[in-house]
């Protein structure tokens, strides 16, 4: 089964409200995913130079005052970071490569969630309340942000297999359904270099996304090859620096709604996460046609049918 | 009337409510407020109540609906008024997939556009929809009328057996054994008859009528030697 929801600002004026907004989003969608739940939000991008990791450690006891220590040491770059939970955000200014390979060879335990500018993601197992009061979500601030509550069928209940997955800069990619050619295809992105941290069905989507946006593609071209290249059946919301989409397979056999107002696009599984949101009552709801793309960019808002 | 405000209470005690008055039935009109997207709301209900629900409705909304007349003042989620056996709902916004499914009886009407397999496995229900209509519609489909004033989908009537389709914008492509049909005056007056009562200010005679080619549905004996 699964939920996705997600919440893309148009406003600015309401981007200190982002988490408090979201919040109930994610906790409507429980019945549909209570084995764990998690989310990627956009905001407090980094400077040009610097990168932005999240990195989660098994329990909330780990020593990452260590390993920043150990990292400043080993790169001598400026950085920034704040534990929240089991994660932590850490700003740093250097190569993503570098600090892959620094945190490789420090604390091989330690999984980078997300990498980029602006993205962190935060996860976990348990109910989507556990999570979102385990990370603060209430009192986040961003532009916008993609969330999953997680009803396990294609890999076990993990705090790795939870979602959202990204595996390319910026780039997320939530998912109720399952893809049948997921084991194929990974192994065919593998071998372009594509790097996957579990054998989970929806990281391949993501990975593919981030392939075809290394390729030079468009947002829209990506996810128009993705039509062909992934078999199965598919609701995505995807989230990148800028920019927020929705796609369905061409079966559309997994739900979706969308909501627009003059202040924000809104996406969910069922329209009950989106009930709580603001001026709700007025919005156009409706439901995205299969095979169809639905963009908005930060400066732009287009919804182009394929 | 009587009001229900799902705002303070459970689905399961609306439902409950309109189960057990049906029997006495001391109170005709039922006014539901804050829906709010909730799944399963009025179903099952077998007396000839009125249903008001204020607001968009979740997944099988009227669902096996017997004599009552629902209505809804929004959008409905998967499966409104699916295996509806008789009486009237009607949908003032969008419908999503799979309305009317497998329904026997009774009329819906969709005020807005529905989603796929609208009428999937329809089994004698008269539905109208007043926008278009999304792919695999009507799949299956047995007995009933199923009216499009806007466009249809893919794939629309395959293996359809005697249900007869109606529409009035354009058919993104037939399913398997379904043809387009002669609009004879008898199909124009049943037509007319039909988008009067759901409340349509529409002309049947600019619809087109498609129906089963009757190549598919029974068992072809000369095919015998294929098992």
């Amino acid at each position: 089964m699964c939920g996705i929801v997600g919440l893309y600002l148009k406003n600015p004026a309401l981007e200190p409200q982002l988490g408090k907004l979201f919040e109930p989003m994610l906790e409507a969608m429980t019945d549909r995913g209570p084995d764990s739940a998690g989310f990627a939000i956009y905001g407090d991008e980094v400077a040009d130079g610097w990168v932005k990791l999240t990195l989660q450690a098994a329990s909330d006891d780990y020593d990452f005052k260590a390993l920043v220590g150990a990292l400043e040491g080993k790169l001598a770059a400026s950085l920034d970071w704040f534990q929240n939970a089991s994660a932590i955000v850490l700003k740093i200014k250097a190569e993503e490569a570098a600090v892959r390979s620094a945190l490789a060879e420090l604390a091989p335990d330690v999984r980078i969630m997300s990498a980029g500018k602006s993205i962190e993601i935060l996860k976990g197992m348990g109910l989507p309340k556990e999570i979102s009061e385990r990370f603060g979500l209430g009192s986040m601030k961003g532009s916008h942000i993609i969330g999953h509550t997680r009803m396990a069928t294609e890999s076990a209940v993990t705090m790795e297999g939870s979602h959202p997955f990204s595996t390319g800069a910026d780039l997320c990619l939530v998912h109720n359904g399952s893809l049948s050619n997921h084991f194929r295809l990974r192994q065919e992105l593998r071998r372009e270099g594509i790097q996957f941290d579990t054998e989970n069905d929806t990281e391949v989507a993501a990975g593919y996304l981030a392939w075809r946006l290394q390729q030079g593609d468009s947002l829209k071209t990506a996810l128009d090859s993705s039509l062909e290249a992934l078999d199965g059946f598919f609701t995505f919301a995807i989230g990148t620096r800028n920019g927020f989409a929705v796609i369905r397979d061409p079966i559309a056999c997994k739900p979706a709604i969308l909501a627009e107002t003059d202040d924000y696009v809104a996406m969910a599984s069922e329209y009950q996460a989106l009930s709580s949101l603001p001026g709700i009552e007025k919005a156009k709801v409706w439901e995205p046609v299969p095979a169809t793309m639905y963009i908005w960019e930060r400066e732009s808002a287009q919804g182009a049918r394929t | 009337m009587k009001t229900f405000d799902l705002g303070n209470t459970t689905v399961r005690d609306l439902n409950q409510a309109l189960h057990d008055q049906a029997k006495t039935l001391e109170e005709r009109e039922w006014l539901v407020t804050h829906p709010d997207g909730a799944h399963n709301l009025a179903v099952g209900v077998n007396e000839a109540v009125s249903v008001d629900i204020q607001g968009h409705a979740g997944y099988y909304c009227a669902g096996m609906n017997q004599k009552a007349s629902i209505t809804v003042h929004g959008n409905v989620g998967v499966g409104c008024a699916e295996n509806m056996m008789s009486g009237y709902v009607r949908v003032k916004g969008s419908a999503s997939q799979a309305a009317g499914a497998t329904a026997h009886g009774g009329l819906l009407v969709i005020e807005g556009d529905a989603g796929a397999r609208c009428g999937i496995s329809m089994k004698g229900i008269d539905i109208v929809v007043g926008g278009s209509i999304g792919h695999m519609s009507c799949f299956m489909g047995q007995a009933g009328r199923l009216v499009v004033c806007g466009d249809a989908g893919d794939a629309l009537g395959d293996s359809l057996y005697e249900t007869k389709i109606f529409v009035k914008g354009k058919v993104e492509s037939l399913g398997s054994d379904c043809i387009e049909k002669e609009m004879r005056p008898e199909h124009i007056e049943e037509l007319q008859a039909l988008l009067n009562k759901a409340g349509f200010n529409e002309k049947a005679s600019d619809f087109k009528r498609y129906g089963s080619a009757r190549q598919l549905y029974n068992f072809k004996v000369d095919n015998a030697c294929a098992y």
